[in-house]
């Protein structure tokens, strides 16, 4: 079965980017389909379509929205986060890059939905080329009454745009971190609750949602709930707690493959297909052995788990964090964990914003652990030991507030638990990892 | 009456009571262990050293917890809760926290101010494990003595628990104070070139619960375990800050900040923590003196006492209302009360007076805006008041009891002028110097001046008779502060050299025996001056009384 791309529609068309290119290809047209109902009956389609976030948590879009303060005053906020830093991700880049007016077209609807009078495009630093292309669409929007005072000629509806700019922090990802570094402060997690939906940006409620998931919006509009539901996956008979996995999802390829890529499929792919009909097969004709299913925090399937399907349920079962941002990188069989866990450990502890301590440290303390490991002097016991921190820390167990030291503690869960005999064999054999010699100090 | 339940024990919560789990629990008599959260700043809940579990009693009798460790200080008592703070899982939590914490801590606790009141070391001992199983190297940093004129930062021992820099931010409102970096290289710093000098800067010392923010003035001066802890009031203005001395050997080493809501609060502002130095001041008055022509001689107290009292009774004899007593507002009740009583038993027409008050500027409310303007009054959270001494509305209840109007330090010095005083008794106190030169030469016409003092002034180079005084810690007595409340202060320390208290001064010219008890006293002024009726028990709450009757 062929998959007819949605969201990657126009990529490729020839200055889509612009307004009357986009417009001619049907932009815009779900957005005066929403102009037309009332916010609420917006955002009780995209509550029927099922649309779960694409950002990571896969929490429903609709659920989120509706979390928010009934009859509110205003000003009601929402936040677009574009700081795509999960590593290996890159399907928001791809969507602002090459069709920015859809992201900014679901970002009006669901700023209409949400009754938002300001919208904050959080922009990673590090995409100044998304920056270029948005802040073009925006400015075109403006121009041509799609922003601003009564956007389509309402007069009940106004909204603008800001492109926000982070300063290069993984954590900023996390949305109260987001919503703090967006206030000019630093990107601490807040408590929760109060919840943003409640008490947001600048003391106000705020809606935080994934570029991908706006783009989404566009589309549910257009095509109405029932077209999302036809693609996907249904619930989980099995499992009361799952919500289905709707629509189309971008993953992307990247790793020991032929073909990095970012595609577009209906929800629940599996990992082998995807790596065999869109990423060309693992590279140098070796054998994957293992595969990160939805950015590094996730954790790894093995080769026996490629089948599992990368919907929002598949991954959990096969004792990952879950489906993440479903970017999928691809490990040869050549590669050594050993490396590859330090490598995310070492990213972890480096992004660890260090406020709670349990994070904080242990992240650290995993690091320096795999880098002792990596020269040659770890011992068995130093495994229990990593197991012991990475099943204590993160909000799983509840010793942090936000979720990056479940990011960081599932790698080392899922490599430790997966591949433990390759870990012993290394610390075993005294090997030390060859190119790297002595850790330099300024990483640890 | 809502019930929670905490490690089987029933904690009952008022209504409308708003605790959170740490209080709660404190409340059952157990302690959770916690570092960021304070109960005058924000929650943040990042130190997670308040793990405990939670759960609620089903209908049906059974228990369901939550699988997830909470924080205690992030977590609302409810009613019906049931809070485990000491099961295994909670315990696990806990200790891991505190493992945590101690893998890049220098461990340096011989060398630590801190330590004896170190919430690592007592953490350690109750919640902690005995050995650390961190191999690696641990983080350096360097050590900050830039941080503030009276702060230091040993940056290795922070536990990053952020109360100092939301002290800055929430009460202070001056913000110096924040953290650089991130993860485990995250230190706290301040903005470069703006060290933390506010006027409250020294409560950060007290708020780090580690020996990370340390002060310069108390810095290897003195063990902990070696101070006593008297209670007391701050004199240093009329807030009348709950406060302890802290001392040892008779030497005061450092004022603390007690927690009092009804005086002023969890804090206390640098004027009164740095400003107890004039007690162990090296020209404090040691002995009475006596002036003959332009000598001053250093007598005893059995000789100078018996002079006194008879010149003092000869001038009353001879003309009462040339008699003038000045009462300092830096006595306590008591002495004020004895003060007066043996003046007057003098005579009934002697006259009665209020030393200077010393007004500085206008009162200093916190936190600032981010201009450094104060906050409206509803926002103030700390507030430095002008007026710079204890007592002034307690000893003007007492001089208001034996005369109708009080008569200020300027009617004495008027009177003085016209050549009305023969006799004048100053009683003194203060810390800085108290009367001008131009005051001076006004009062040397007076031909008969005794100063009870406690630092050398110009009252004392023109007084015939000084008597070395007491200063706040090293007596026993009630301060009044700005809004009537009435605090007790303690000895802590005794009196330099022949100093005595005041009130055994007083007592001695009034020929009354024993020496002074301030609670008998307390008694005894309680049941003369109407002002004081609620301290007839002579015993004061540690938080204070207020004499007006109101409750906070």
């Amino acid at each position: 079965m062929t998959y007819e791309p949605v969201l990657l529609r126009n990529r490729g068309v020839p200055d889509v980017q612009r307004l009357e290119v986009y417009r001619q290809r049907g932009g815009y047209r779900a957005l005066e389909k929403a102009l037309r109902m009332s916010p609420a009956e917006v955002v009780q389609v995209v509550k029927d379509s099922g649309l779960r976030g694409r950002g990571g948590a896969g929490f429903p879009c609709g659920v989120k929205w509706t979390f928010l303060p009934k009859d509110h005053p205003g000003p009601i906020y929402l936040c677009v986060n574009a700081d795509e830093s999960e590593p290996g991700t890159f399907n928001n880049r791809i969507l602002m890059e090459e069709d920015p007016h859809q992201v900014l077209e679901g970002i009006i609807i669901s700023a209409y939905a949400t009754r938002a009078s300001t919208a904050y495009i959080y922009l990673r630093y590090e995409y100044g080329r998304c920056f270029r292309t948005m802040q073009r669409a925006v400015d075109e929007a403006y121009a041509a009454g799609l922003l601003g005072r009564n956007i389509l000629g309402r007069s009940d509806f106004h909204l603008d745009v800001y492109l926000h700019r982070g300063a290069g922090a993984y954590i900023c990802g996390e949305e109260t971190g987001l919503i703090e570094s967006l206030e000019g402060k630093r990107a601490w997690p807040r408590i929760k609750p109060p919840f943003p939906a409640v008490e947001g940006a600048f003391r106000k409620p705020t809606i935080v949602n994934n570029v991908e998931t706006l783009a989404c919006v566009t589309h549910i509009l257009d095509r109405g709930a029932d077209w999302f539901k036809s693609i996907g996956v249904p619930p989980d008979p099995n499992n009361p707690r799952d919500l289905g996995s709707y629509g189309p999802k971008l993953y992307c390829i990247s790793g020991h493959v032929n073909n990095p890529c970012c595609v577009e499929l209906p929800l629940g792919v599996t990992a082998r297909q995807l790596i065999e009909e869109h990423g060309g097969g693992v590279w140098k004709g070796r054998k994957a052995k293992a595969v990160v299913p939805g950015g590094i925090s996730m954790g790894f399937l093995s080769e026996s788990e490629l089948d599992t399907p990368l919907d929002f349920n598949g991954p959990t079962k096969v004792g990952c964090l879950g489906l993440g941002t479903a970017a999928v990188i691809v490990i040869d069989d050549q590669t050594s964990m050993v490396d590859v866990l330090y490598n995310s450990c070492r990213f972890f502890s480096h992004e660890s914003c260090g406020q709670c301590t349990p994070c904080r440290e242990g992240t650290e303390w995993m690091t320096k652990i795999l880098a002792r490991i990596r020269r040659g002097q770890g011992e068995l016991s130093d495994l229990d030991q990593l197991l012991e921190i990475a099943d204590g820390i993160g909000i799983t167990p509840g010793t942090t507030i936000c979720g990056l030291a479940d990011g960081a503690a599932w790698p080392v869960k899922n490599a430790l638990r997966k591949f433990r005999a390759e870990f012993e064999d290394y610390i075993r054999s005294g090997k030390r990892s060859a190119e790297t010699g002595p850790v330099p100090v300024g990483h640890l | 009456m809502a019930v929670i339940t905490i490690n089987d024990k029933d904690v009952e919560l008022a209504d409308n009571e708003r605790l959170n789990l740490i209080q709660a629990a404190q409340r059952a008599g157990y302690e959770v262990p916690h570092y960021c959260w304070h109960p005058a700043l924000t929650v943040v809940a990042s130190c997670r050293m308040c793990l405990v579990e939670v759960g609620e009693k089903k209908p049906d009798g059974t228990l369901a917890m939550q699988p997830r460790v909470v924080p205690a200080c992030q977590t609302p008592a409810r009613p019906g809760m049931v809070v485990r703070t000491n099961s295994e899982k909670a315990k696990a939590a806990q200790a891991a926290t505190l493992e945590y914490l101690l893998l890049n801590h220098p461990l340096d606790c011989p060398v630590c101010d801190q330590a004896g009141e170190c919430y690592l070391q007592d953490y350690s001992y109750k919640f902690g494990r005995g050995y650390s199983r961190f191999k690696e190297d641990k983080i350096i940093r360097p050590d900050k003595d830039y941080i503030g004129d009276n702060i230091a930062l040993f940056t290795d021992r922070c536990v990053m628990c952020s109360r100092c820099v939301r002290f800055t931010r929430e009460i202070s409102g001056t913000a110096e104070l924040q953290i650089i970096h991130r993860g485990a290289h995250a230190e706290i710093d301040i903005f470069p070139g703006q060290p933390c000098n506010n006027k409250l800067a020294g409560n950060v010392v007290d708020l780090c619960p580690v020996g990370a923010l340390c002060s310069k003035d108390f810095l290897y001066k003195q063990r902990v375990w070696f101070l006593k802890n008297t209670p007391s009031v701050c004199p240093r203005c009329s807030t009348g800050c709950s406060i302890v001395v802290d001392h040892h050997k008779d030497i005061v080493y450092r004022l603390r900040p007690r927690a009092n809501p009804q005086a002023q609060g969890w804090f206390m502002c640098d004027d009164g923590r740095f400003g107890y130095k004039y007690i162990n001041a090296a020209d404090r008055l040691i002995s009475p003196m006596v002036r003959h022509d332009k000598h001053t001689f250093h007598v005893g107290w059995e000789e100078v006492l018996p002079t006194l009292r008879r010149q003092v009774r000869q001038v009353v004899g001879e003309a009462p209302q040339s008699a003038w007593l000045v009462l300092s507002p830096w006595l306590t009740c008591e002495e004020a009360f004895l003060a007066v009583r043996w003046f007057r038993s003098l005579s009934p027409q002697t006259r009665l007076a209020l030393g200077p008050v010393p007004v500085i500027g206008e009162d200093d409310r916190y936190p600032k805006d981010v201009h450094g303007n104060p906050p409206p009054p509803e926002k103030t959270r700390f507030t430095i008041r002008a007026e710079k001494c204890p007592n002034r509305l307690g000893v003007e209840a007492i001089l208001r009891h034996f005369e109708s109007q009080v008569q200020t330090f300027d009617a004495v010095l008027a009177a003085a002028n016209k050549g009305q005083i023969q006799a004048l008794y100053l009683t003194g106190g203060y810390p800085e110097p108290w009367l001008s030169d131009e005051q001076a030469k006004v009062l040397e016409q007076v031909g008969f001046v005794v100063v009870q003092d406690i630092l050398p002034s110009a009252a004392t180079t023109l007084a015939k008779y000084v008597l070395p005084g007491a200063t706040f810690a090293e007596k026993d007595g009630t301060f009044v502060n700005h809004a009537g409340l009435a605090q007790a202060i303690h000895r802590a320390v005794v009196p330099p050299g022949e100093a005595r208290n005041d009130a055994r001064i007083f007592m001695e010219l009034a020929e009354r025996r024993g020496l002074p008890h301030a609670p008998t006293l307390r008694r005894e002024l309680a049941a003369e001056v109407p002002f004081f009726a609620l301290l007839k028990e002579g015993q004061i709450d540690p938080l204070g009384v207020f004499l007006n009757g109101k409750q906070n």
